[in-house]
């Protein structure tokens, strides 16, 4: 339930909710849509990219480069390990391919990499699908209707990603989609679908043509269970070790990835893994609070891998781009930050000021949409500030079953519905009141169209790969990223194992990487990776009087 | 954490503490001090990581709810369940078929059900859970499909039932069996799926991908949006 002060402003939205209405029926966009121009203004003046975000880079492959800060301070940190502590010369599990995350893109891949012969570990933080994947709402994206040719896909992704993005990795995202959305439902993914059995495509923000493919509002939740599923019918093949977080890449002599260092959370052991090759599905950093951001992610979304990579001679790119999803719950307090599909406005939700109207088309590009949403709450003064001192605008949820009929938010919104109803907010007759959140994390681990990386024998996909989507993703393309790319790293990972010859293991890379931090007078008691983040309040802390700290971890 | 000054004592596995009274529980056990690594997942709602059995006080019944979305309440008493013991039958799905023969074959608990209606009770998403093992013990995939749509596998159905039935399982299989086998197929995406293997693409890949910034940017922008 709103607090009554702001019932007025509440009172505005319906006021001109009609005027909104017969707009959006017309089909003509509601708001102009921005040019370059106007773009690239909003950009620069809000969003928090350019605001004091970033900070150079010291030690490693992308050494003086700016990074986002909380990135580099993640880098510029000790490892957990020494590696005197460990005789890898008796590993204690041997593998063909060693999977790090047991999200999407990892049980993407391991499916894949079965089919092709090949026996995997997957070492997960949390269990298998605690992941980002399992959270997102809205679709994935994927160019099957006849006015929609996967080139008009390439298009809109590269211009959402500020044409940074590198070609070839968004050619095999958008021609490889339509056989990925065959792939997953012959997995047993259910599509929602239109009476003419065709596939239901709607718009998300920067598409010009509609081609979000959903399953209800669970979409992620109903695909990551479809390949959890798959993956545990095969546990021959599969060896999947939860709560057994890799902490540090094994190498050979030669420089070729050759394992990793696995730590169980729960018994503080540490455990090597031996694997003729190593793919890196860890997702993003969304809990590392960027710039103090509220975050939509899941709990064990510290950028993990980033780390081990970098430490092994990994290079990254664009770490110093961030994705802030436009539509974050602001209130009630309990979900602030939470995420609200994006489906919502490509379903007809609009995004309104406290006086009711209108400052924004509602599908602009995330990074764009998120910035105006920042400039109306804040320069413009025209948000609506909540009982704990947030503010947000109000998106407008009820136009939706004016536009689509009645049932169809029960129908296509059912997660949203049951987010709000616990706190007495009916989405179909009350709009939500909404603030920019931190979503995603747009580069990684530089990647070329088969996952490589520099470092031979490590692949990676999905979230915490970089040169997908350039500098800002669109919605629907990261179930797609880590689909696409989890099958092709599996695929290549599979195949690069037939003819590999590892040499002696080494953690030398990581004595190096000390070395460096001291070279460039680097002092920190930072430990990375990170792995969890920490919520004990401070006066907590200061009664722990005999508690150890490794970084965030008790 | 919202928190206007009120509190309320709520009993943490039996040990009492001071939280905010507008706290989730997963808010008010790390208000308390505890570091979760169980139990914690998305903290959205969306994983069942954080299954959570509590009472009240002056009330003989044991309430279920997720951590990260159930608020707190004066003197709850509340634990959570980190981990579910549920079994899971092994199956290719390429060789099984819609029906309530692979029902029986896979999970044949399910015909134990006393349609008892405690899983229903359960359920932290308000699904009708004896009803989709129900329709189970019919062989209407499509209704198993729908009713458990939005299931998180939290467990909680699991471990209230008399029948020893793990529900959630049911709910996965029956989507996955949906999903392949009786969901009508869409032809548009046969048809597209047919001209990229034969490369019908490939020209406007090419143009595209050696186009100049410049070029693109132009294309970009003037590209028509769909109604």
């Amino acid at each position: 339930m709103y607090p009554d002060y702001m019932s007025k402003s509440l009172n505005k939205v319906i006021q001109t909710r009609n005027k909104r209405f017969e707009l959006a029926k017309s089909g003509k966009p509601v708001f102009p849509p921005m040019s370059a121009k106007e773009r690239d203004d909003v950009l620069h003046k809000f969003h928090p990219d350019y605001k004091k975000s970033r900070r150079k880079i010291n030690i490693g492959p992308n050494k003086g480069e700016m990074l986002t800060t909380e990135v580099t301070d993640i880098l510029e940190s000790h490892s957990r390990i020494k590696p005197e502590y460990f005789d890898l010369s008796k590993p204690d599990y041997k593998t063909d391919i060693l999977i790090i995350g047991g999200g999407g893109g990892g049980t993407a891949a391991a499916i894949t990499a079965i089919q092709n012969g090949a026996k995997c570990l997957i070492s997960t933080k949390l269990r298998l699908g605690d992941a980002n994947s399992m959270m997102s709402q809205g679709g994935m994206q994927a160019a099957v209707t006849k006015q929609d040719p996967p080139t008009r896909h390439y298009l809109d992704v590269i211009g959402g990603g500020h044409f940074d993005n590198k070609p070839e990795l968004v050619r095999v995202l958008t021609e490889e989609a339509p056989e990925v959305a065959n792939w997953l439902e012959e997995l047993g993914v259910v599509w929602d679908k239109l009476a003419d059995t065709s596939l239901q495509v709607l718009h998300g923000g920067g598409t010009s043509r509609k081609r979000m493919l959903s399953s209800r509002d669970y979409t992620g939740a109903i695909i990551m269970r479809t390949l959890m599923d798959e993956v545990r019918n095969h546990p021959d093949k599969v060896n999947v070790l939860e709560f057994m977080p890799t902490v540090e890449l094994i190498l050979d002599e030669q420089g070729k990835c050759a394992g990793g260092v696995l730590y169980n959370l729960e018994t503080e052991e540490y455990f090597t893994v031996k694997a003729k090759t190593t793919i890196i599905t860890t997702g993003g950093f969304g809990r590392l609070h960027i710039k103090g951001f509220d975050t939509t992610n899941h709990y064990g979304a510290t950028g993990d891998g980033l780390v081990l990579a970098y430490r092994a001679g990994g290079k990254l790119l664009y770490m110093d781009s961030v994705q802030y999803h436009p539509t974050g719950a602001a209130f009630p307090e309990q979900i602030a930050g939470f995420l609200i599909t994006e489906k919502i406005r490509g379903a007809g939700g609009q995004p309104v000021n406290k006086d009711g109207e209108l400052f924004v088309y509602p599908r602009e590009p995330r990074d764009v949409e998120s910035s105006a949403l920042i400039r109306e709450s804040t320069e413009r003064k025209n948000g609506v500030e909540t009982p704990s001192g947030r503010v947000g605008v109000w998106l407008d949820s009820p136009l939706i079953e004016m536009l689509q009929g009645e049932g169809y938010v029960q129908k296509q919104f059912p997660a949203m519905l049951r987010q709000f109803i616990r706190y007495e907010i009916d989405i179909t007759k009350e709009p939500m009141l909404v603030f920019p959140s931190l979503h995603y994390q747009n580069g990684g681990i530089e990647i070329n169209e088969k996952c490589e990386t520099n470092i031979p024998g490590l692949y990676v996909a999905g979230e915490a790969s970089g040169g997908v989507h350039g500098r800002n993703r669109l919605m629907g393309n990261s179930i797609l990223d880590y689909n696409v790319f989890g099958r092709r790293a599996g695929k290549y990972a599979s195949t690069y194992i037939k003819s590999v010859k590892l040499s002696k293991l080494s953690l030398d890379h990581i004595n190096r990487y000390e070395k460096e931090l001291k070279a460039a007078g680097i002092r920190t008691d930072r430990i990375s990776p990170v792995l969890l983040p920490s919520y004990t309040p401070e006066d907590v802390r200061k009664r722990q009087l005999t508690a150890k700290y490794e970084g965030t971890l008790r | 954490m919202a928190n206007k000054g009120k509190f309320v004592t709520v009993f943490i596995m039996g040990k009492g503490y001071q939280v905010p009274a507008e706290a989730t529980i997963m808010g008010a056990m790390e208000y308390a001090g505890y570091q979760i690594k169980r139990g914690a997942g998305c903290r959205e709602g969306f994983c069942g990581a954080c299954a959570t059995v509590y009472r009240l006080p002056g009330d003989y019944k044991i309430y279920t709810g997720l951590a990260c979305t159930t608020l707190v309440e004066k003197d709850m008493w509340l634990s959570q369940l980190p981990a579910i013991p549920a079994h899971k039958s092994i199956y290719d799905i390429n060789k099984i078929e819609p029906n309530v023969a692979t029902i029986q074959k896979l999970y044949p608990e399910v015909f134990r059900c006393v349609a008892c209606n405690a899983c229903t009770k359960a359920c932290p998403q308000d699904l009708e859970v004896m009803d989709y093992i129900q329709a189970a013990k019919r062989g209407d995939i499509e209704a198993v499909m729908d009713l458990s749509f939005d299931c998180l596998c939290c467990g909680l159905c699991a471990i209230r039932c008399p029948a020893e039935i793990v529900q959630f399982n049911v709910g996965i299989l029956a989507k996955r069996l949906y999903g392949k086998y009786l969901a009508p197929k869409s032809k548009e995406l046969n048809i597209r799926i047919k001209e990229i293997k034969k490369n019908k693409y490939d020209k406007e890949y090419n143009d595209l991908m050696t186009a100049n910034k410049e070029d693109l940017k132009k294309q970009y922008y003037a590209r028509d949006i769909e109604k």
